[in-house]
């Protein structure tokens, strides 16, 4: 009994003692915040005197700070004011200059694909007098010394190069730098005041606004076209069978190989630590995954990060809070909704910079042209929103509201009327010509402003007085007689729309108006009358083009098509040269390339809408031709399927024909 | 259970077993121990309490009177600031903590004079400007009085100006706070760095590892993602009161309030209006205006100003005499150039003016640069290139001049107009790097509130065509139609790409069929019994809808052929953000009731299309069940009607698009038409449709429903073409 007694004694002892060490300051804590409940927040004194406080400084001080400018002081740190040469680039605009290849000097599969993307792109030139950046031609990717791509004595030959000069406005791409023990930043060569565009920056070694953060990708990565991301859909809630993944060993065959692509398939999130250097292959395979980039890799200048926006499609962790909840809570805690946004915005972030080589590097320079030509730089919305930086041509405009695409997100809408686009190829000789009855029906439209006729032909257009009378103001452009004319960018076009037109497209004034308030609802797409469709041709292995009244369609003939004037822009300006003079040869698959340019744009088919008269066209064979030269330009198939039309909503019912607005689209 | 009732009949066994001498001695002991852990307990924190109120209980307190601390000339001070610092190196996150707000907790240092050992002020005690931004922060959300609880500690020793105070003993003053802790955590505010005569770009103060909110940062200086580049406050925001003005080429804005604007065209095209200018800046300045005549303005300072007027209110231009800064509101574009600092207050009177910044000043890190888009607000232009800046400006369209015009303007008022403004602003970057899950989004930052407004963000933004494969799930909302609910499923059934059939009873009072009486179907079909009889039971995102796409579809919508429903699905796929269905309906505005109407007859136009049988993606299931704004949802269940009209609401609010009608119209009277309206052609019955529309915009604040005058029909529809050949020959047959 008695030994029970102190043992319940000592016990009910050491539980008090226990309780008040380990939960004292809890308890303490407790006491604190009911007091404070009951108390006001002590907040910062409302001074009796504080209207008397005299103002940090004096105004006089504050509005006449100057005299002194211009500091002299050196900066050991590059910036593009002190370490690019401005006016290079003044002359002849951004043009990216690559040194000749060297025979002895093999470079590796990455650099070639590196140096081809820009010598294709249209910042290629092959004057060095007239480049604005330099790329080298030593393979500077790797600088592991122990790795077998390790090139040396770069100091002694970048050196030799008479167009050095010290690394001022030249442009180095690396993946890898130091080696192992510590993988230090260092590239093992003087890149003096050359900028860098390199994987796994890190924050400190990062000269902001001057160098460029480039995700690491593999010698796999496609060169062109690249694969599209692997969201297919967006289910609600996320159907995917894993909440947060992580794969230690990355092995892309062989043992192992199956469950990282099954996990990075069935995750939300991912997990992505540092590797061996700050970034690793598995933040662009999880981007493309679709699997939101849970990021743990403290002190990573993520990829491109001056210009996107990744607080919308990862989530930056810090690597200390690895172990507590706070980050696997943010992950729990995310509404299905944004969760759906982040998904979303990984695959356009994907498939706009990252899926190809010639994406990073388009977009690298890209970046480099943003920061010398300030007029024209993208404002950072532009980049974070479809379709993405490298399309939204700030040549263009720097105006929201001028381009296609961000209408609703900018609560604007495109303006009211359109500009008829003709392009004349013969000569006005009778009345009757279908030109000219065109003219007429375009014109009585109530949303046409003008009427510009693109005269490509060899014989001079008729004099002012031949042409019809019309309500709206007609003026002939003397163009060069070539095909890509009709998509030139010219000052004359006023308003967001383009109706494209053939002289000999016949078209009424009905069809012209309803296809004009059915643009209006899809400022971004290809709106028009006649429809053609492509096909995969197994037996041939390529592309097929066809004519023929099919089901479906994937291209709208701009013979007669509305489209945005943007589109002009892009098609001059965006499209290389070659696939240009290519059309111009040809003298036809003008249309085709556009169809091309605006469903690789917006990835959706054009629409098509109701026409009463439908024309056939010959030359099959070149357009087939055509549809395959572009596909490899592209690097895939941008062209999207159709399978409906766009009517008015009581064309053909079975009522009175005075109820219908478009009752001239009704006659047989 | 079990082990509760076992633990019952021995604590009775043991107690009665105690003598009674006992029991008082174990009370007695009991109360000794909680005695002693209450002493110990108030003695632990009664210290704490008594020094904090006697410090800030006296609310009524001269800034003279605050608590004087000498120091001593050997006190530490701390090493230069770190260039090297970034959030992940010098930043304590685990302060901060996991915090269910989300929010960083600010303790403010309280308030005391420095005096050095002979008793000389180290600086001015605290500026007007530095107590508003001190009040701001304390009277904030980010506030706490714990210093334990803090995350972020800002001293109240004043920096704003590094001219009023002496280097060596603000450092050593720093050094000596509480928590100092090589300044770990520690935010200073800082407005005007460096002096004569080099001018540094940011505070010279050794500072060791704390943050630095500084206004003229230089991009060397300035440790991205680190410090903050504030602007420079200029008194004259709280001084002068400048009415919006409109940007000049008479656009008329709607927002109310905003029609007071003065339309008339701004006279200036580039004025400048700084003074004591570098000469070489000015005679470019001077040559700019010798090119362009009277559309440049270049002010200077009054030379002959009477007595008693302040000359910081005025500027001149050969003998004329301007108001500044009300002469910045006649410029399209304000020149804002360095001085001897990068950071000017010039340019929050610019912006309060609504005057499009020309920042000339190269390396400066604009203010808030992390999260302001500063290209839609300003020009700036390299030093060299100033005698270009006229060509350069006439290149941009008069449509975003007014847009950067609004967007100065917008700047102005969130992030410039006050100390608070700039207070919680910085503090709301820091915020953002420490809880980046819950940090504010770019179209936050800098959408100003009309355009907010007036936006929409649409949740399924990327264009994906969904797979065909995927197919659709079919809902079927029944009360006890049964054998129409047979014949809708049977006709269902036959589309290729159904998926699911499911078929939510909403009858409570009787059970649905046996399982043997359902008509066999090739699909799988599922019975949801819903526990009351209401309508956005039609509208649940069940977890038995795997596929994207949903048809709704009434118990007695049969007239649909397959080919129609399949063609339905296909649209759906192209348009898979809208709502696709089949009955359209109108919304119009009647003038003379002034208000919406609800319009059924043959018009020319669609606005919604009726969830009786309509295409959609699941998404917006969730948006009804837990997002729709207001009492929408209950005011639907009460009433009985109006669901679809509710649905149209929602998906063209969230997305901006109008819907899709597929396929003709019905040429007969349907009884289509009798069920999905009801009682169709009743009066009443459409005057309440009518009160729907009414009671949704006035929710909604808007009217989201988009008019379009197109249906989607197939390709080779009514086209001279065999109709064998046609993949959807079996439209508007029925």
């Amino acid at each position: 009994m008695q030994t029970r007694k102190k043992y319940i004694f000592i016990t009910f002892f050491a539980s008090w003692l226990l309780l008040f060490f380990f939960g004292g300051d809890q308890i303490r804590r407790l006491a604190f915040l009911s007091r404070k409940k009951a108390t006001v927040l002590k907040n910062w004194p409302r001074w009796t005197d504080r209207s008397l406080l005299k103002s940090f400084a004096d105004p006089e001080e504050l509005q006449s700070d100057g005299g002194h400018h211009k500091q002299s002081a050196k900066h050991s740190r590059c910036r593009m004011e002190t370490c690019f040469d401005f006016s290079r680039c003044e002359k002849h605009g951004f043009k990216v200059f690559v040194y000749p290849m060297e025979r002895e000097d093999p470079v590796s599969e990455s650099y070639l694909k590196i140096i081809t993307s820009i010598e294709e792109s249209r910042y290629y030139t092959s004057n060095p007098e007239e480049a604005c950046l330099f790329i080298l031609n030593i393979d500077t990717l790797d600088r592991d010394h122990l790795s077998i791509q390790y090139v040396h004595n770069i100091n002694d030959k970048i050196q030799g190069f008479p167009l050095w000069n010290d690394g001022r406005n030249h442009l180095i791409f690396n993946l890898y730098s130091g080696t192992w023990p510590n993988y230090t930043e260092d590239l093992g060569f003087d890149i003096g005041q050359a900028i860098l565009a390199k994987a796994s920056f890190y924050v400190e070694n990062f000269r902001p606004g001057f160098d460029i953060s480039i995700p690491l990708f593999s010698k796999e990565h496609p060169q062109k076209g690249g694969e599209r991301g692997w969201l297919y859909q967006n289910s609600v809630p996320p159907k995917k069978k894993y909440m947060l993944a992580f794969k230690g060993k990355r092995y892309l065959t062989g043992i192992g190989s199956d469950t990282r692509n099954e996990l990075l398939h069935n995750s939300t999130f991912c997990i992505i630590p540092r590797g061996r250097r700050l970034g690793s292959f598995r933040f662009l395979e999880a981007l493309q995954a679709a699997c939101i980039p849970v990021l743990l890799s403290n002190g990573w200048e993520l990829p491109f990060s001056e210009v996107i926006d990744w607080s919308k499609s990862a989530i930056v962790g810090d690597e200390r809070l690895l172990l507590q909840v706070t980050q696997c809570h943010a992950a729990y805690e995310m509404a299905p909704c944004s969760i759906l946004a982040f998904q979303q915005q990984t695959q356009f972030l994907w498939e706009a910079y990252f899926s190809s080589v010639e994406k990073i590097v388009q977009t690298t320079l890209e970046i480099i042209k943003d920061r010398l030509f300030l007029r024209e730089s993208r404002p950072k919305f532009l980049w974070n929103t479809l379709p993405g930086g490298l399309l939204a041509l700030p040549e263009y405009s720097t105006h929201l509201g001028d381009f296609p695409f961000y209408h609703l997100q900018h609560g604007s809408s495109p303006s009211g009327k359109f500009t008829a686009f003709i392009r004349a190829v013969s000569p006005v000789v009778s009345l009757s010509q279908p030109i000219l009855k065109l003219i007429q029906a375009v014109s009585r439209s109530q949303h046409c402003a003008q009427i510009l006729v693109l005269w490509s032909c060899e014989k001079p257009p008729p004099p002012r007085g031949r042409w019809p009378q019309t309500a709206v103001p007609l003026t002939v452009i003397h163009g060069r007689r070539k095909v890509s004319d009709r998509f030139f960018p010219y000052s004359a076009i006023g308003t967001d729309a383009v109706l494209s037109l053939d002289e000999h497209t016949s078209l009424s004034t009905s069809e012209v108006d309803f296809a004009f308030v059915v643009w209006r609802s899809f400022p971004d797409r290809i709106v028009g009358f006649p429809m053609r469709s492509h096909f995969w041709d197994s037996s041939q292995s390529q592309w097929g083009y066809t004519s023929k009244w099919t089901n479906e369609f994937s291209m709208v003939l701009t013979a007669a098509a509305f489209h945005h004037r943007y589109y002009h822009s892009l098609f001059t300006n965006y499209l290389p040269a070659s696939l240009r003079s290519l059309i111009d040869q040809l003298s036809n698959c003008e249309d085709i390339l556009m169809n091309f340019l605006v469903s690789a744009v917006t990835k959706l088919p054009p629409i098509k809408v109701t026409q009463k008269k439908q024309h056939q066209e010959a030359a099959p064979q070149q357009r087939q031709d055509c549809l395959n030269r572009f596909a490899a330009w592209f690097g895939y198939m941008p062209l999207v399927h159709s399978q409906l039309r766009l009517d008015p909503v009581l064309f053909k019912d079975q009522v009175s024909v005075l109820r219908k607005k478009y009752r001239h689209l009704e006659k047989p | 259970m079990c082990a509760s009732a076992k633990y019952n009949t021995r604590g009775p066994a043991l107690i009665p077993r105690m003598k009674t001498k006992h029991r008082i001695y174990y009370i007695t002991l009991f109360s000794i121990v909680l005695l002693g852990l209450i002493a110990t307990g108030m003695f632990q924190f009664w210290p704490h309490s008594i020094e904090s109120s006697s410090d800030w209980t006296v609310e009524k307190r001269s800034v003279h009177d605050v608590p004087v601390v000498k120091l001593p000339p050997d006190s530490p001070i701390p090493e230069r600031g770190d260039l090297s610092c970034r959030m992940h190196t010098c930043f304590d996150v685990y302060r901060c903590g996991f915090n269910p707000k989300n929010k960083i907790k600010v303790y403010i240092y309280s308030l005391k004079k420095y005096v050095d050992e002979y008793g000389m002020l180290v600086s001015n005690t605290i500026s007007r400007e530095y107590n508003e931004l001190l009040t701001a922060i304390s009277d904030s959300d980010f506030y706490t009085d714990d210093v334990n609880r803090a995350c972020l500690f800002v001293p109240s020793i004043d920096v704003l100006n590094q001219n009023t105070l002496r280097i060596k003993e603000t450092a050593q003053a720093l050094a000596q706070l509480s928590r100092w802790d090589r300044g770990t955590n520690h935010l200073l505010f800082n407005m005007l760095p460096g002096g004569p005569p080099d001018y540094n770009t940011a505070l010279d103060v050794p500072r060791d590892r704390a943050l630095l909110a500084g206004g003229g940062f230089s991009t060397w200086t300035y440790r991205q993602g680190y410090d903050v580049s504030i602007p420079v406050y200029s008194p004259l925001s709280a001084e002068v009161e400048l009415p919006e003005r409109g940007p000049g080429s008479g656009e008329k804005m709607t927002k109310e309030g905003w029609s007071e604007f003065d339309h008339s065209p701004r006279r200036y095209f580039i004025l400048s209006s700084q003074m004591a200018l570098h000469p070489e800046y000015r005679s470019d300045l001077e040559a700019l205006q010798v090119e362009n005549r009277e559309s440049v303005l270049i002010l200077d300072k009054c030379t002959n100003l009477s007595e008693g007027v302040p000359s910081v209110r005025k500027r001149c231009h050969k003998n004329q005499v301007f108001d500044y800064p009300q002469v910045l509101q006649e410029a399209t574009f304000c020149i804002v150039l360095r001085g001897a600092r990068l950071g000017q207050a010039v340019l929050s009177d610019v912006l309060q003016a609504g005057c499009v910044p020309i920042v000339v000043a190269d390396s400066y890190v604009l203010p808030f640069s992390e999260v302001l888009d500063w290209k839609r607000a300003s020009v700036v232009i390299p030093e060299e290139k100033m005698p270009e800046m006229y060509s350069i400006l006439q290149s941009i369209p008069q449509r975003q001049i007014e847009e950067m015009q609004r967007q100065a303007r917008w700047f102005w008022e969130a992030y410039f107009r006050s100390m608070k403004a700039i207070a919680l602003a910085t503090l709301q970057i820091i915020n953002d790097r420490i809880y980046p899950y819950a940090a504010m989004s770019y179209e936050e930052w800098n959408d100003p509130p009309s355009v907010k407004w007036s936006s929409v963000s649409n949740p399924l933004f990327l264009p994906l065509i969904p797979p065909q494969s995927q197919g659709f799930t079919a809902i079927v909302l029944t009360y006890d139609r049964v054998e129409s609910l047979f014949r809708v499923i049977t006709e269902v059934s036959k589309v290729p790409s159904l998926s699911k059939l499911l078929v939510v009873w909403n009858n409570q009072n009787k059970n649905p069929p046996e399982d043997s009486l359902w008509p066999k179907i090739r699909v799988p079909l599922k019975v949801v019994k819903t526990t009351e009889n209401k309508l956005s039971n039609r509208f649940f995102p069940y977890d038995e809808i795997e596929t994207e796409a949903v048809l709704a579809i009434d118990d007695d919508i049969i007239m649909l052929t397959s080919d129609e429903l399949q063609f339905g699905y296909e649209v759906w796929r192209e348009f898979p953000d809208r709502l696709v269905g089949y009955p359209g309906r109108l919304h119009l505005w009647d003038h003379e009731m002034n208000k919406w109407k609800y319009e059924s007859e043959w018009t020319n136009e669609v606005s919604m299309v009726l969830t009786g049988a309509a295409f959609y993606h699941k998404y917006f299931n969730y948006l009804y069940t837990y997002k729709m704004p207001g009492d929408i949802k209950n005011w639907v269940d009460a009433h009985m009607n109006c669901e679809d009209i509710a649905m149209n609401f929602l998906v063209a609010n969230v997305t901006g698009k109008a819907v899709i009608k597929v396929t003709p119209r019905k040429k007969f009277k349907c009884p289509e038409c009798t069920a999905i309206d009801g009682l169709s052609l009743d009066q009443t019955h459409m005057v309440e449709r009518s009160e729907c529309i009414n009671k949704f915009a006035s929710v909604f604040g808007t009217m989201p429903l988009k008019v379009v005058e197109h249906r989607a029909d197939p390709v080779l529809y009514k086209d001279d073409f065999p109709e064998k050949l046609k993949s959807f020959p079996n439209i508007g047959s029925l």
